[in-house]
């Protein structure tokens, strides 16, 4: 026997010495294990009865993952989800509306002219902060808490590794990892959640694909943009009746198309950067498992709608402070936000947004869910601003009130709203994302690949298809 | 959070039991960050239920979801039982020690650096074969195992039937049949891991006599070597495995020096992990 090793170095030569020497007996370490085990388990275990549960499951997968069915049972499924969201979202958000923003708006106006606070304290406040938050809890709050629900009983039934069953084989040609299916799917909630649940892949090339591509996943940030835009400039479109199905077929669009980002940029990327094959894995399909309904009902609308509300409140707080800021403070007679809206409106016009758009996005960062409230309280200062309508009151008791006012004041197309909802879909992550990027990544360059790389796409996308448009004459 | 020491001989006399009223007497005390006696690492498979299992003890609500991969982040919560209290540390879900990717990673870290008093491996009755292959691999280099035999209710659906009885004498360790989702055998696992705990019940792993000669000389001198290089190291044995195994991810740590950054921070204090030897 030598002596021992007194470095770091020297331990490991050693060890490479010895496993020389050892040959193949060091792996009967595990397979002993695993011999023991199947031993031990066909001594415990007996079967008496019949396994009824197993062939339910079995039919079951025989559809749901069968090669013909798969796909369109899956996009049918997130189709009836949007659906039951878009439809039953709208009432709740009308009487969230009437209550926040038209009630306790007027009552707290009151209030402070009854106590002779001075105007801009009045408007700091209640045009600023308040409104900011009233608007992301309306348009926020009862979509999330329809969504959720439906998300998680699905994900409590077993059906999402069904689901990266299904894309396994796209995602192998696209050389990613199967697995990103599963992070994917979580992006759909929120992209950190996303990225951190990238942990479960072990490959790291593969792994930067499924954080670098997570932001195609419309995170529930984005879902109410997407299905407001929708229900204002798509489901407009046709007669009453077939408007929640014309506008979740938009916002389902979206969603598709946002997985085909996925899929296509994974392929881009391993072509030219991150180089590979995808590797290989093993997933369980577990059981399917009755969900429990009441429990899912509790956490996911305590739990997880509560606490997304909440962030995006306490985002949208500073965030009404700062537009109302901005569009109160002059320099040389006209506001911060009308000057940033000026300049930002030829780059707007020329990728088919606006300046309130890319303004918004820009105040945004920190949280997707405060770009709506943002656009409609600079589109209100600066359209009054500019006198268009000077008289316009804030009541956005329905989605057509709100309509009234982008396309009255902000003087927005059927275009606009098509380019904002794909600009939703490409866009840079929002902070929190950014950073569980970096910290998942440790990588500045490849931190700032995530974040800039759908931002660069977004504006190609909306700008050609401007160009496209007006080319053919259509806008 | 802060370990307090429990004096051994002070375990005599405590917790009065009665049948069925252990979670009468238990606290879920949830993420509070007070100070702990003992230390409960839940792992287990994938998707076997240790994120339900933690619910019910601490009363935290961590998401559970029906697929593989649901947790990749360790979760603390603390629950008080007779008059100790317990942190009880929820852990990715791995198929074995050997891990390949850094949720599997967090899991492995804690059972072999973070030096729990008590392990208790959550394992599927409907997949004993191969949940075992783990159950055997946690016991090399635990003594304090307890076997969480859950999802009893799936097995007996399934028309299996499961000898715990059996299956403990053959692992040397108690095994309690659960299941977490309704709260059936929670009151006896309670039970079990405070004896463990307390040191009221003493369990001896049946471990695997596999090391033939040459291979178990190498085993010996490269954990002396480990032992003589990072004095109180947890479980140097494993490590000298690995090495001689040629597992990269081990030979990294050991040459970048983060196989002692592996033992800090698992109980949050970095002088507790190293500071001598004895458990």
């Amino acid at each position: 026997m030598s002596e021992q090793a007194t470095t770091p170095e020297e331990l490991l030569s050693r060890a490479d010495a010895l496993r020389g020497e050892l040959g193949d007996s060091h792996s009967r370490f595990i397979e002993d294990i695993y011999q023991q085990a199947a031993e031990v388990a066909d001594k415990v275990v007996s079967q008496t009865g019949q396994a009824g549960r197993f062939n339910l499951d079995r039919a079951l997968d025989r559809v749901l993952t069968s090669p013909v069915w798969g796909l369109p049972i899956m996009v049918l499924m997130l189709g009836v989800v949007l659906w039951l969201t878009i439809s039953g979202a709208n009432i709740p958000s009308g009487w969230l509306a009437t209550l926040l923003l038209d009630w306790v708006y007027n009552w707290l106006h009151t209030a402070f002219q009854a106590i002779a606070a001075p105007w801009w304290i009045e408007g700091f406040l209640v045009d600023g902060v308040y409104l900011a938050v009233a608007w992301v809890t309306s348009v926020m709050l009862p979509p999330m808490a329809i969504f959720f629900p439906l998300f998680t009983l699905l994900e409590d039934f077993g059906y999402l590794p069904r689901v990266a069953f299904n894309l396994d084989r796209a995602f192998a040609k696209a050389g990613a990892h199967g697995k990103q299916a599963l992070t994917m799917t979580m992006g759909f909630g929120c992209n950190a959640a996303g990225v951190i649940a990238t942990r479960i892949i072990d490959s790291p090339r593969e792994r930067l694909l499924a954080i670098i591509t997570n932001n195609f996943s419309l995170c529930n940030g984005r879902w109410p943009t997407q299905i407001l835009i929708a229900t204002i400039f798509i489901g407009a479109l046709v007669p009453p009746v077939w408007s929640a199905t014309a506008s979740m077929l938009a916002v389902l669009g979206v969603a598709v198309l946002g997985v085909g980002l996925t899929f296509g940029v994974s392929w881009g990327l391993t072509k030219t950067v991150l180089k590979g094959e995808a590797s290989t894995f093993s997933l369980e399909l577990p059981p399917y498992r009755p969900p429990q309904i009441l429990r899912t009902l509790y956490t996911s609308v305590i739990d997880r709608t509560l606490i997304v509300l909440w962030r995006a409140v306490t985002m949208a707080a500073p965030a009404g402070a700062v537009i109302w800021l901005l569009g109160n403070i002059d320099i040389s007679g006209v506001s911060i936000a009308e000057h940033l809206v000026t300049f930002l409106d030829p780059i707007g016009w020329f990728v088919g947004l606006n300046g309130v758009i890319l303004l918004a996005y820009v105040v945004a960062i920190p949280a997707n869910e405060i770009v709506i409230p943002t656009i409609l309280m600079l589109t209100l200062m600066v359209g009054r601003a500019a006198g268009a309508d000077a008289g316009v009151m804030i009541e956005f008791d329905t989605a057509r009130e709100t309509a009234s006012v982008l396309v009255g004041l902000g003087g927005w197309t059927l275009l606009t709203g098509i380019n904002l909802m794909l600009f939703s879909l490409m866009h840079n992550p929002c902070s929190t994302t950014i950073m569980t990027i970096y910290q998942e990544t440790k990588s500045l360059k490849w931190t700032t690949v995530a974040t800039l790389l759908p931002v660069v796409m977004g504006l190609i996308t909306t700008g050609a298809i401007t160009w496209i448009a007006r080319a053919l004459h259509l806008v | 959070m802060e370990k307090i020491a429990v004096m051994s001989e002070s375990n005599q006399a405590l917790h009065p039991m009665c049948d069925g009223c252990a979670r009468a007497q238990l606290i879920k005390m949830g993420i509070n960050s007070g100070k702990w006696h003992f230390a409960v690492a839940l792992a287990g498979n994938p998707n076997t239920g240790k994120s339900t299992v933690f619910n019910a003890l601490t009363g935290l609500r961590q998401h559970t979801g029906n697929w593989p991969g649901k947790t990749v982040t360790r979760m603390e919560g603390l629950y008080k039982y007779g008059e100790y209290v317990y942190k009880l540390v929820d852990l990715p879900g791995t198929y074995s020690l050997l891990a390949t990717s850094e949720d599997e990673e967090i899991a492995r870290n804690f059972i072999l650096f973070g030096r729990p008093d008590v392990t208790v491996v959550v394992v599927d009755a409907t997949r004993l074969e191969r949940n075992l292959n783990l159950a055997y691999q946690v016991m090399e280099i635990a003594d304090r195992v307890v076997i969480d035999l859950n999802l009893i209710d799936e097995a007996e659906r399934h028309g299996l039937e499961i000898s715990a009885r059996q299956l403990s004498r053959e692992l040397g360790v108690p095994v309690v049949p659960t299941a977490a989702r309704n709260g059936r055998g929670i009151d006896d696992l309670i039970k079990i891991v405070s004896d463990m705990a307390t040191g009221q019940l003493i369990s001896r792993p049946n471990r695997l006599k596999v090391y033939d000669s040459q291979f178990g000389q190498a085993v010996g001198e490269v954990t002396r070597s480990i032992e003589s290089l990072y004095p109180g190291l947890p479980n140097a044995r494993w490590v000298a495995i690995r090495l001689l195994d040629g597992d990269e991810r081990i030979e990294k740590a050991v040459r970048t020096g983060e196989l002692l950054n592996m033992v800090r921070g698992q109980n949050g204090d970095p002088a507790f992990a190293l500071q001598g030897t004895a458990a």
